[in-house]
């Protein structure tokens, strides 16, 4: 028994601290952002409120208005992204109302997402030839909702109003993209009229522009040194959790527009160095397994004193 | 304590019965109406809780006070305890039942339940980066695995029957059944230990937003170990309540060892869980004036009220006193894992969760069923050893 | 020249030179621009009717009416469409423009239709009465049904001009006594434009004609046979009032202060929501602000069979597609609710339990009792 317990322990330990040795020697690949991802450039200085590229996103989405937060039901009111709604503009204003700034909400294309490595069936996934975008596919999802635990800007929304419900999120319009030819013009890789991002196409003042990721964070960095002091000095999402493929640019702190406050590393980095470092190859569940059976195995052969002689192995 | 498990016979449908299966057929029709009219007329959760009651309580406390049959199995089997084989059969019906009332609450909670058989068949789009992936297959395959070891009750009973078919297949089975049972009890062990560690990982994914008091990279180990103590506790309070209801021998001297052993492991979560806070740095939140430090707190004292009520070795052969450890340890760690899975999350500042109606209702109906059906299965099938006194007086 | 247009439409033609050609451009080129045809077009067809002195036969039919919609086209005042149109065109049949009368006008008709098979241009003006066979509007001994059938028979284009043409109109309005129909539903298997409207902007009917007539096409149409250049948005999507609307500044009743300020119509039972129709920048008669809401009145839907004459003039439509108001959701909207329901039966629920296990803690103290009568919760 001595002899068992002692083996016992012995082995949970270095299983365990092989584990973790593996874990932090053998650091998780990170995904790096790939050459053609797109992604969006928002600029709160630009931004007027318009909300065309809320409404551009309904119609390119084809999602149904919700009226039910208007007195009459006669507007389109979204009062956060949600089932309907994949991009919304957001008011931020201080207390004392000095300081202010629009703000466009929407799936914010991580380089490494918490959602992608959430998902049991990869229904949210980037996708080959899909330029990074976190792609939804609806056949594979179960309605579990962890993404939406996972997503450290609660991006991913479920239909709660729906008993066939799943989840929707801006996926970049990559539904308008498909056959069309990447043009490069004016700095910025390009899709024909009416077959990129719809908010990007109609807004008015280049508020929220798409492109490479490459592309925007030099239109970005060029828009910085143009206007010193005009913004914060950080681009969101450069290297936050990880880095997204939509970036920010504000005159107003991150933290006030709500974007967490993350730190460069990747949001799943832990937990998958964590996960992958137990299930490596999936090497210690199997030894696990062997260890037990065989401990069980030797147990029943050399029944403890203290019990009955003629006990059976079974759990009787 | 080497007698073989006696069913307890008698009447099912007693009245205290009778509740428990009104109760759950409240609880049906509230199922009914989840089914046919979705999530979001019937529960409080919103895009700010994605998960609410049926994940934190039926599915993350409930299957970790349904670790009894792995607790003791550890004990019995791994650590060659013989002497508390008597508790393996009663844990692992406890645990059988807490696991199914788990999946049938999945199953209630995920948006598109008729597509649920996906997740285990489409092994092609199996994202195996996905802790909760991990978690719905072990769940999955343990529950089978729990009714498969139980299911050497079930045969004997069958096989003293009349003679049948039934009865000679029941006794060409039960050898064969014996034989096997040494893969699947490994199994038996191995799968809780994925699963429940995972139920932490599954949290450490949330990060940004979860309380620093709770996240942890450490929560797979802390999940693991609160479990065990989780189980154990759950043992001592089915055990106590049924000798004592069905008016068996009380197992008092085996729940004492049992609850010695249960020591090290609340000491070892406790200073787990304290070295992990220090080591992060953040143990300077639990002496912040909010309710997240009111909610640690209560976590750790129900944590440390175990460790002293059972500290004096005498007092662990007081029934009562051992009831009452049990129960607050099984409190604690439930208190834990909700504190985990949604005191500690927060989103944004201006969230709220509340379980509905429906949901309390469904859950308590989910409970109860678990009752009865413990007692159904208890009286008709060779369960609980310790038979009484007067034998088959009852009946 | 204005005592010319008067003169019967045969006489008048030819009087194209009255026209001078600046004029001519400018009105093309502002129903051009109605109908989305550029600048070049225009000046096509301005260049196309002069050289070819090409000018299209015309006849007009006039049935169940109120004549509003000629009306309204002779009211055009600058430049002055009704002349340039009847100087354009040769008008062979209009009852309302003719000087000549029974017979004679009868004799025009029937010469008109044998000259120009198949490429003059049919207008229909007014409902058709179907109920008795028809026999509520008769001209010369013949129903409405069989004129407008005789004249669709060889026509290169038929056009139905206003709301009665269209789909009835307000003799189709409940109890339609007549059982009056629109031509559309009376012609079945022709293409019939039609340009509802009570009256018909003429700016959409011309458009319409100097496409064909330069072309030889007609515009885009919508589902219902409208042109599309005139008929594919809503009133309230190019409403000079919309602004208020999507600020939520609206007039509660006629003549209040809001009202007065000039706030949206919606709630005292603007149709423009539901309203497919240019007159929000189309004016009539050119005159600034003159179509229902420049002067204060909620658009009614005239150009909608489904609104106009069947919906009461008060009532609020729903919105077609609603848009964005001029408010915006904060920058962190609350989520969840709590019922206070829920949390007293889970109050009940826990303490309960608790009870039960406190209960059950305490008898657990002394030996087991030999009935079963003291059993905690797990019964």
């Amino acid at each position: 028994m001595q002899v068992n317990r002692r083996l016992v322990f012995k082995t949970f330990a270095a299983a365990g601290a092989a584990a973790v040795a593996k874990g932090t020697a053998e650091a998780r690949v990170r995904p790096t952002a790939a050459p053609d991802a797109m992604g969006l450039l928002y600029d709160t200085t630009r931004c007027i409120g318009c909300k065309a590229c809320v409404v551009a996103c309904r119609q390119a989405n084809d999602t149904k208005p919700e009226t039910g937060n208007s007195p009459g039901g006669i507007w389109d009111t979204p009062m956060d992204l949600d089932g309907d709604t994949k991009t919304v503009i957001r008011l931020y204003k201080s207390a004392d109302g000095a300081q202010w700034s629009y703000f466009k909400a929407q799936c914010m294309q991580c380089v490494d997402p918490a959602c992608t490595n959430a998902c049991m069936l990869g229904a949210l996934k980037k996708r080959p030839g899909e330029h990074g975008i976190v792609s939804y596919d609806a056949s594979k999802c179960i309605g579990c909702r962890y993404c939406q635990m996972a997503c450290p800007f609660n991006i991913p929304k479920f239909q709660w109003t729906s008993n066939w419900p799943g989840i929707v999120k801006c996926e970049l319009c990559r539904h308008r993209v498909q056959g069309a030819a990447l043009t490069k013009s004016g700095g910025f890789s390009h899709y024909p009229a009416g077959h990129g991002p719809g908010c990007a196409e109609v807004c008015p003042r280049q508020a929220v522009i798409y492109g490479t990721r490459e592309e925007l964070l030099a239109e970005a960095k060029r828009r910085m040194a143009e206007s010193p002091g005009r913004y914060v000095d950080k681009i969101y999402g450069e290297f936050d959790g990880g880095g997204t493929q939509c970036l920010y640019l504000s005159h107003v702190p991150f933290d006030k527009l709500r974007l967490p406050t993350l730190s460069n590393d990747p949001v799943p980095d832990v937990q998958q160095t964590i996960q992958h470092g137990i299930y490596q190859g999936f090497v210690a569940p199997v030894a696990l397994y062997g260890l037990l059976t065989a401990v069980i195995w030797k147990n029943r052969k050399n029944p403890p004193p203290s019990s009955g002689a003629g006990e059976k192995g079974a759990p009787s | 304590m080497s007698e073989r498990a006696q069913a307890v016979g008698g009447p099912i449908f007693t009245r205290p019965v009778r509740l428990f299966a009104a109760l759950f057929a409240v609880g049906l029709l509230m199922i009914l109406w989840r089914l046919f009219a979705g999530l979001g007329a019937t529960t409080a959760l919103s895009d700010g809780y994605p998960w609410g009651l049926w994940i934190a309580f039926d599915v993350v406390v409930g299957t970790a006070l349904a670790c009894g049959g792995y607790a003791v199995g550890l004990l019995v089997y791994i650590l060659n305890r013989g002497r508390y084989h008597p508790l393996i059969r009663p844990a692992i019906l406890t645990s059988a039942l807490g696991y199914t009332i788990a999946g049938i609450s999945v199953f209630l909670d995920i948006g598109k339940p008729w597509i649920i058989w996906k997740v285990p068949l489409f092994v092609w789009s199996w994202n195996l980066n996905s802790a909760l992936l991990e978690v719905a297959l072990c769940i999955m395959s343990y529950m089978f695995v729990l009714w498969i070891e139980l299911s050497p009750a079930f045969l004997e009973k069958l096989a003293e029957g009349p003679e049948s078919g039934v009865k000679r297949f029941a006794q060409k089975t039960l050898p064969v059944m014996d034989k096997a049972l040494l893969w699947i009890m490994g199994l038996g062990l191995l799968l809780p230990t994925m699963h429940q560690s995972s139920l932490g990982s599954l949290m450490v994914l949330s990060g940004p937003k979860l309380h620093p008091l709770w996240w942890s990279p450490f929560l797979p180990l802390l999940f693991l170990v609160s479990c065990i103590a989780m189980g154990y506790a759950a043992v001592v309070f089915e055990s106590t309540l049924s000798t004592r209801f069905f008016g068996r021998r009380p197992e008092t001297e085996m729940l004492a060892g049992l609850s010695g052993a249960m020591l090290p492991v609340l000491g070892g979560f406790l200073v787990l869980r304290f070295g992990d806070l220090a080591f992060r740095g953040k143990l300077a939140l639990a002496f912040a004036f909010s309710r997240f430090a009111l909610a640690f707190w209560i976590e750790i004292a129900l944590t440390a009220l175990p460790l002293v009520l059972l500290a004096p070795a005498a007092r662990r052969r007081d029934p009562g006193n051992l009831f009452r450890a049990a129960m607050s340890m099984m409190l604690a760690g439930a208190v834990y894992r909700f504190n985990t899975y949604l005191v500690a999350y927060r989103p944004f500042d201006d969230v709220h969760y509340f379980p509905s109606v429906p949901e309390l209702l469904i859950t308590l109906g989910l409970v109860s069923l678990e009752i009865v059906g413990y007692v159904a299965i208890v009286k008709l099938f060779p369960i609980i050893g310790g038979a009484p006194e007067r034998a088959t007086a009852h009946s | 020249m204005a005592s010319t247009s008067y003169a019967p439409a045969t006489a008048a033609a030819g009087s194209f030179s009255s026209v001078d050609r600046r004029d001519f451009l400018k009105v093309c080129t502002l129903a051009f621009a109605a109908i989305g045809l550029p600048y070049e077009a225009a000046a096509k067809a301005a260049q196309v009717v002069a050289a070819k002195k090409l000018k299209p036969s015309v006849i007009w039919l006039h049935f169940q009416e109120c004549t509003g919609c000629t009306e309204s086209l002779l009211r055009t005042s600058h430049p002055d469409v009704a002349e340039l149109i009847l100087d354009l065109i040769s008008l062979d049949y209009c009852e309302t423009l003719f000087a000549a009368a029974g017979h004679q006008a009868e004799a025009a008709l029937k010469k008109a239709m044998a000259d120009n098979a198949g490429k003059y241009v049919l207008v229909i003006e007014g409902a058709i009465p179907t109920k008795e066979d028809g026999i509520y509007c008769q001209i010369g001994g013949r129903t409405a049904m069989q004129i407008a059938r005789d004249c669709a028979e060889k026509a290169g284009a038929i056009i139905s001009i206003g709301s009665c043409a269209s789909w009835g109109g307000i003799p189709s309005a409940d109890p339609n006594p007549t059982g009056a129909t629109g031509a559309p539903m009376i012609l079945k298997g022709k293409t019939v434009v039609t340009i509802p409207g009570c009256p018909a902007n003429p700016y959409n009917l011309l458009g319409t004609v100097l496409q064909y007539v330069t072309f030889g096409t007609l515009p885009a149409l919508d589902e219902k046979n409208r042109p599309k250049f005139a008929y594919g948005r809503t009133i309230h999507e190019q409403c000079p009032r919309r602004p208020h609307f999507d600020a939520g500044r609206f007039v509660q009743k006629f003549g209040d202060e809001n009202a007065r300020l000039g706030y949206c119509l919606y709630k005292i039972g603007c149709k423009g929501p539901a309203t497919h129709a240019n007159c929000s920048v189309q004016h009539f008669g050119e005159v600034p602000d003159a179509w229902p809401i420049g002067i204060g009145h909620p658009c009614f839907g005239c150009t909608e069979q489904a609104l106009a004459f069947r919906v009461a003039l008060h009532d609020t439509v729903d919105i077609d597609r609603a848009m964005p108001p001029a408010t915006y959701p904060p920058i962190q909207a609350a989520q969840g609710h709590i019922s206070p329901v829920a949390t007293g039966i889970a109050g009940v629920i826990g303490g309960a339990l608790l009870g039960a296990g406190i209960a059950a803690s305490r008898k657990l103290g002394g030996p087991p009792p030999d009935k079963t009568t003291g059993a905690g919760k797990e019964a």
